[in-house]
């Protein structure tokens, strides 16, 4: 109707009212969100102001107010420093990794095989590797008693596809037939020890003593004794010598440690830690290599400390973690992580006492070591106990779990803090329904972060666990590049690493006074006085 | 063209006053959602969107992981992501550029739908609120903007009917 008007007549005089009319009519339809949007900001406002609110009254609580936002801060360098040249003693499986870590690959490890999900995890593998920082050091010696995997070093010496490229510059790594040679070489200035238990002490000590830094694959020593003579040799050494415990790169344990220390858990009196593995993999029974024989492996010099000499054996040569010749079994393979990560975050050292038990319950397959296995440590000074319990045969996760009076507190991966029910801090929150005990108090997941996706749903979730502290960018690193990284780190600094020769010190006595105990069937104590295991 | 804008805004004026409000409301919802995911995230420093992609199942898992793999793009990726819904958002309350809002809202929803969708025999770590199979609230808000791009109001009741005088006005 409007518009037919609009068409005719009196079209020089109405026309502009018109306009008018119909553009204030247009704008006001126009314009009609407006106050959605207005009402959008004012709820946003009122949101964040409540979370704040929240949040703070919260962290007031804990007592953490702000504390815990920033990420660890490392010794890390900001120049590459000078080139240091590293040689590799024992070049199998976990030699490899470290090697990795270093930053040079075995052509094999980009070999993408295996399930969907295998060739995924490779691949995110070799993306993670090939983004390490490039630490500016060189693999120049390698050291294995069997020909393939000393093949494989001096390859993997000479791979330019790693951090930091170095095509042509790789001159590649010289093999040496005795660890004693490569200590003499000029051309070493640090050496990682990956070999069997039974050779870490003497071959560390006669690195230090021959003015090498020292990397040395847990556990520490095999027997007591080595433990105070390794320990005075690196000291007098002024070397610097980190244990191979990667574990505690993990954000997770740093954010651990800081909720202990805030006393958020209350009076923590008992810690239970466990190893969970049902598979032969997991129970040491490597695969043997084709190639294994008396002609490629230098049988008397892999045997060298151990204390029965025995004919040559493929089992015993690859799978050599079973046999207390070569090793400490649980103990000191897998406990003595455990117990480094506990260490780490509640700073208790060697108990006072210990008991431990357990058999050759599954893989009876002419194994010495346990494969079911527990221990107890106890520290009287401190109220508290230390409870470890092992299994090869079963998988079951059991987690590793901090119990004070106001919450427990897991640590794995993640962590989570959940309030005790019965807590006398938390007392009030919890029946002002401030708390919820049934869900985290505080959770932190690294590598999955935030909120998701457009439903809202797991916004919620997440937000009803709490507190979450995460780090930035999602990006998976090898913890044991970290730790050699820190290493290295130190090296140019002259600063100690996390997990230098105290700690390495407090874990290999620990783990002794675990083993002893099974073997002598006794409790044992340990003297600080004497400084011995009675 | 004169011809196929009238007759779309022509189309429009034939909803009801209860059609135009109901597809006004909807518009509204579903815009408001958008933004408030967008500014959630913004606000939120150690959000990344890649705690949900590396969880991704289906025949373009190995696309969205090997953006966790890569810490540059994984950035823009969630810059992307922030922003997009923040536009888009803004794009459906304000009715601006209605049908392109519609549109970039329905892919991005498509991404995140094949990127971990509702399967039987696929499980993720971050529980869901509700129960689901094959049909999640995800596709069911890609549905609702197909139908919002189909019956327009943003020439209606939104800043797309200035555009649409102004077009209109160049066009005279």
């Amino acid at each position: 109707m409007d518009q037919e008007n609009d068409g005719r007549g009196i079209k020089e005089i109405s026309q502009p009212n018109k306009e008018v009319n119909t553009g204030r009519r247009d704008v006001l339809k126009a314009l009609a969100s407006i106050p959605v949007l207005g009402a959008f900001f004012y709820g946003l406002a009122k949101k964040k102001t409540w979370d704040a609110e929240r949040r703070k009254s919260l962290l007031e609580e804990l007592g953490l107010e702000g504390e815990l936002d920033t990420g660890r801060v490392r010794a890390s360098l900001k120049k590459p420093g000078e080139l240091l040249r590293i040689g590799i003693i024992g070049n199998g499986g976990r030699g490899e990794h470290l090697v990795r870590a270093m930053g040079f690959a075995h052509q094999g490890f980009f070999e993408i095989r295996g399930s969907k999900s295998q060739r995924a995890g490779r691949q995110r593998g070799i993306q993670g590797f090939l983004n390490q920082e490039d630490l500016n050091v060189l693999l120049t010696g390698v050291c294995d008693v069997f020909d393939v995997r000393a093949e494989r070093g001096l390859a993997a010496s000479l791979n330019d596809r790693r951090p930091g490229g170095g095509a042509g510059n790789l001159k590649g790594a010289k093999r040496f037939r005795s660890y004693q040679d490569m200590l003499d070489s000029k051309d070493i200035d640090a050496v990682i020890i990956a070999t069997p238990d039974h050779w870490h002490a003497q071959m560390a000590i006669d690195a230090v003593n021959a003015g090498k830094h020292v990397y040395l694959e847990k556990c520490m020593t095999r027997t007591e004794e080595e433990v105070y003579a390794l320990t005075d040799a690196v000291k007098k050494s002024g070397m610097v010598f980190q244990l191979g415990h990667q574990n505690p790169q993990q954000e997770t344990f740093w954010r651990a440690k800081q909720i202990v220390d805030k006393n958020i858990l209350g009076k923590i009196t008992l810690v239970e830690t466990t190893t969970n593995r049902n598979s032969p993999n997991g129970a040491w029974v490597y695969s043997i290599h084709k190639d294994a024989s008396p002609q490629t492996i230098d049988w008397e010099q892999f045997q060298g400390p151990a204390p029965h000499r025995v004919p040559f054996s493929l089992e015993r040569f690859f799978r050599w973690r079973c046999w207390y010749d070569y090793g400490t079994g649980l103990s000191g393979d897998l406990f003595s992580h455990e117990f480094d990560a506990v260490n780490q975050i509640l700073g208790m050292g060697i108990p006072k006492t210990v008991v431990s038990s357990g058999g050759v319950y599954f893989f009876k397959d002419g194994r010495d070591v346990p494969d079911l296995f527990q221990a107890v440590c106890e520290y009287p000074d401190r109220d508290l106990t230390l409870v470890y319990s092992a299994t090869l045969a079963n998988s079951r996760g059991r987690g590793r779990v901090f119990m004070g009076h106001d919450a427990s507190m897991e640590v794995g991966s993640g962590l989570t803090v959940n309030a005790d029910y019965d807590s006398t801090r938390f007392e009030e929150k919890i029946k002002a329904g401030i708390i919820d005990t049934s869900l985290p108090l505080f959770s932190y997941r690294p590598g999955s972060k935030g909120i998701d996706t457009i439903t809202s749903a797991t916004e919620k979730y997440f937000a009803t666990k709490g507190l979450m502290y995460t780090y930035q960018g999602g990006r998976q690193v090898d913890l044991s590049h970290l730790h050699v990284k820190e290493w290295i780190d130190c090296i140019r600094t002259g600063e100690k690493p996390s997990c230098d020769i105290d700690r390495g010190f407090e874990e290999a006595i620990t783990c002794h006074m675990v083993t002893k105990s099974y073997l002598e069937g006794r409790r044992m104590e340990w003297d600080p006085v004497q400084k011995r295991i009675v | 063209m004169r011809e196929d804008s009238l007759t779309r805004s022509e189309r429009a004026k034939k909803y009801s006053v209860f059609q135009t409000f109901t597809l006004v409301f909807l518009r509204m919802l579903i815009g408001w959602h958008f933004l408030y995911e967008g500014i959630a995230k913004l606000l939120n420093p150690y959000w990344t969107s890649a705690g949900y992609l590396s969880e991704s199942k289906w025949l373009f898992s190995g696309v969205f992981t090997a953006i966790t793999d890569n810490p540059s793009l994984l950035k823009i990726v969630d810059f992307l992501n922030i922003w997009g819904q923040i536009a888009i958002g803004l794009a459906l309350i304000t009715g601006l550029l209605t049908s392109w809002a519609c549109i970039a809202g329905i892919l991005l929803l498509l991404i995140y739908y094949v990127c971990n969708p509702p399967f039987v025999g696929y499980s993720y770590s971050v529980p869901s609120e509700g129960s689901y199979l094959v049909v999640n609230k995800i596709l069911i808000e890609m549905a609702a903007l197909g139908i919002l791009l189909a019956f327009p109001t943003g020439k209606i009741m939104g800043l797309d009917r200035i555009i649409l005088k102004k077009r209109k006005k160049a066009g005279q």
